[in-house]
């Protein structure tokens, strides 16, 4: 690695810090589940915006831009909290999330506030709405990309495996599905529930071409992010083995953190954990 | 109604690049005209109605005007997460093509009759219902629709629907158009029931009955300008739809009636039941649920000694 690369993961993993710091603030004002979630996919989020995707916080129609669509919804105060760091909008619109009178909801809405591209919340959604914007891209002959980021969870739902299904059909390699495998859903782990192994080659089957990385190492995320397409002609999928509640040592591997949100002494020693 | 649609669409296309076609496989002797035309604009999604929905928002939301087209049940309820969250709630320009109204597909079986679509369409915000009486008004709805805000259901018959209208002018999505203008009782119609409504007027005139016939295409936004209207000057009204009782036109049209002063002696004539033991062909089955000219007919004969006899 680059002395140069290896400085620019550095800052990754701070802004990553910074940003698990926002999560925990905004869980424990709002109240509000999901924390873990959030937790587990700031890293992939950070690495999209601040090194991966290109963006126009100025100008959020920019036909040029690269777009994000978080389908696994529920973790919008990871996306919100990195938009705002990214300059999209004030951070102290971050306020704002889950409380009454609030304006940024607890599943991604679009528009809530600049950066958010589509509204996500049910699982399964997310994929073929990337698949459309992909498609239309090719269509216009627009080189952007579309990254959305799916819950291991939400790889049970049918309509994730239309859309694989299409999108390898309709050769949108200019579609990028990274998975926030965190190993725990909604009601136990994933694998106890309705395991979804040999998951690799489930997306191979279906036509994308597949990798795998440490979904909190930061260097190797963004290496990989930056490698997409891996194959031309293909869908690219990063399975990103992560863990739910990451940065929070009592929140970690935890299905309670699903839920849960920090009372004001557990929100201390997450800040400290955090610092 | 199904080739006023796509040769008006074709019409459509060719000055509109915004147009893309997508349907759930399903078109065969209909599309082609499209897809060899703009082959870069029509994708056959194959068997897959929720990712089709998805798809279309997709490219709703990169600016493309999107019509998806199947048999009315697959393309609502089957995706209907999908219409709701993904079309609906971020308010694209989708136009859900829904082909096979109410019994057309009389020998299929209930899992392709469309006898609940409407009500659970109107049910969802942002979501217009468009259900064209003939031909003429379907080609009018496609037309309108290009500037349409928001998503549209549009709810046609099948194929060789007859002609009501010999020309069609000021159509618009919204608006009730008025084809008789009698004043002892009204008939508002929706969708393909519009040729036996009228029918069933002409039958009326002969027994001295003088009918105002409404066109209600759109059954959301419901007019209801036009419903207090004919509230107020004849002495009843019936709905003629070919959808079930609860929640489809005969229903949008009681909740307007309801929340207004005027007494007016109201019934809805629509098809009572969903999953029936015997099939047929659609006219069988209209008749057997009193749709056909001469059961719309009788009922309000029925209706009428009713209010005579108070």
């Amino acid at each position: 690695m680059t002395k140069l690369k290896a400085c620019l993961a550095g800052k990754c993993l701070s802004l990553a810090k910074q940003i698990r710091r926002e999560i925990v603030s905004m869980h424990a004002v709002s109240r509000n589940s999901h924390v873990g979630s959030s937790l587990s996919v700031a890293d992939i989020l950070v690495a999209l915006y601040f090194c991966v995707m290109k963006t126009n916080a100025n100008n959020c129609g920019d036909k040029k831009r690269d777009r994000l669509l978080l389908s696994k919804g529920h973790a919008s105060s990871a996306l919100y909290a990195v938009l705002a760091k990214r300059g999209f909008f004030p951070k102290k619109l971050l306020s704002d999330y889950c409380v009454d009178r609030g304006k940024l909801p607890g599943h991604a809405t679009i528009n809530c506030v600049p950066g958010v591209e589509v509204s996500t919340g049910s699982l399964g959604h997310g994929l073929s709405i990337g698949a459309g914007l992909a498609l239309a891209a090719k269509h216009d002959k627009n080189k952007s990309r579309v990254f959305v980021i799916l819950s291991d969870g939400e790889c049970q739902e049918g309509s994730v495996w239309e859309a694989a299904m299409f999108a390898s059909q309709h050769k949108l390699d200019n579609l990028i599905s990274v998975i926030d495998y965190n190993k725990l859903q909604g009601f136990g782990k994933t694998k106890d529930v309705v395991g979804l192994e040999p998951f690799g080659k489930k997306w191979a089957a279906f036509g994308w071409q597949v990798k795998e990385v440490d979904g909190h190492d930061m260097a190797k995320i963004i290496k990989i992010l930056e490698s997409v397409p891996f194959v031309v002609k293909k869908p690219s999928v990063i399975i990103a083995h992560t863990v739910k509640g990451k940065g929070v040592s009592f929140m970690e591997d935890s299905l309670a953190w699903h839920y849960k949100s920090p009372g004001p002494d557990e929100l201390k020693i997450a800040l400290r954990e955090l610092a | 109604m199904r080739s006023a649609f796509i040769n008006t669409l074709i019409k459509l296309a060719r000055k509109d690049k915004r147009i893309f076609l997508l349907t759930g496989d399903l078109g065969f002797s209909v599309l082609e005209g499209f897809r060899d035309e703009f082959p870069d604009r029509f994708i056959n999604m194959g068997v897959a109605e929720a990712n089709m929905i998805g798809v279309a928002a997709g490219l709703a939301l990169s600016g493309k005007v999107v019509f998806v087209y199947s048999i009315v049940p697959f393309v609502t309820l089957r995706c209907l997460e999908q219409i709701r969250n993904d079309v609906c709630y971020q308010q694209l320009q989708v136009r859900i093509i829904g082909v096979g109204a109410g019994l057309s597909y009389g020998t299929s079986g209930a899992t392709h009759y469309s006898l609940e679509d409407i009500a659970v369409m109107r049910a969802i915000s942002n979501l217009s219902v468009v259900c064209p009486g003939d031909p003429l008004e379907t080609e009018m709805a496609l037309k309108e629709s290009l500037s349409y805000a928001g998503p549209l259901y549009i709810r046609l018959g099948k194929g060789h629907d007859p002609l009501v209208y010999r020309k069609l002018e000021g159509f618009k999505i919204g608006k009730a158009i008025s084809l008789r203008y009698g004043k002892d009782i009204a008939i508002i119609s929706t969708g393909n029931m519009l040729p036996n409504a009228n029918q069933a007027a002409s039958l009326l005139k002969k027994q001295g009955v003088d009918v105002r016939l409404i066109s209600m295409h759109t059954v959301k936004p419901i007019d209801k300008k036009t419903i207090i209207d004919i509230a107020k000057k004849t002495k009843a009204i019936f709905t003629v739809e070919e959808h079930n009782l609860i929640g489809g036109l005969g229903s949008a049209v009681a909740e307007v009636l309801a929340e207004q002063p005027a007494k007016v002696y109201f019934k809805r004539i629509a098809v009572t039941e969903t999953f029936f033991k015997t099939i047929g062909s659609q006219d069988y089955l209209r008749s057997k649920f009193g749709l056909d000219a001469n059961g719309i007919c009788k009922t309000i004969i029925k209706g009428m000694r009713k209010i005579r006899h108070g």
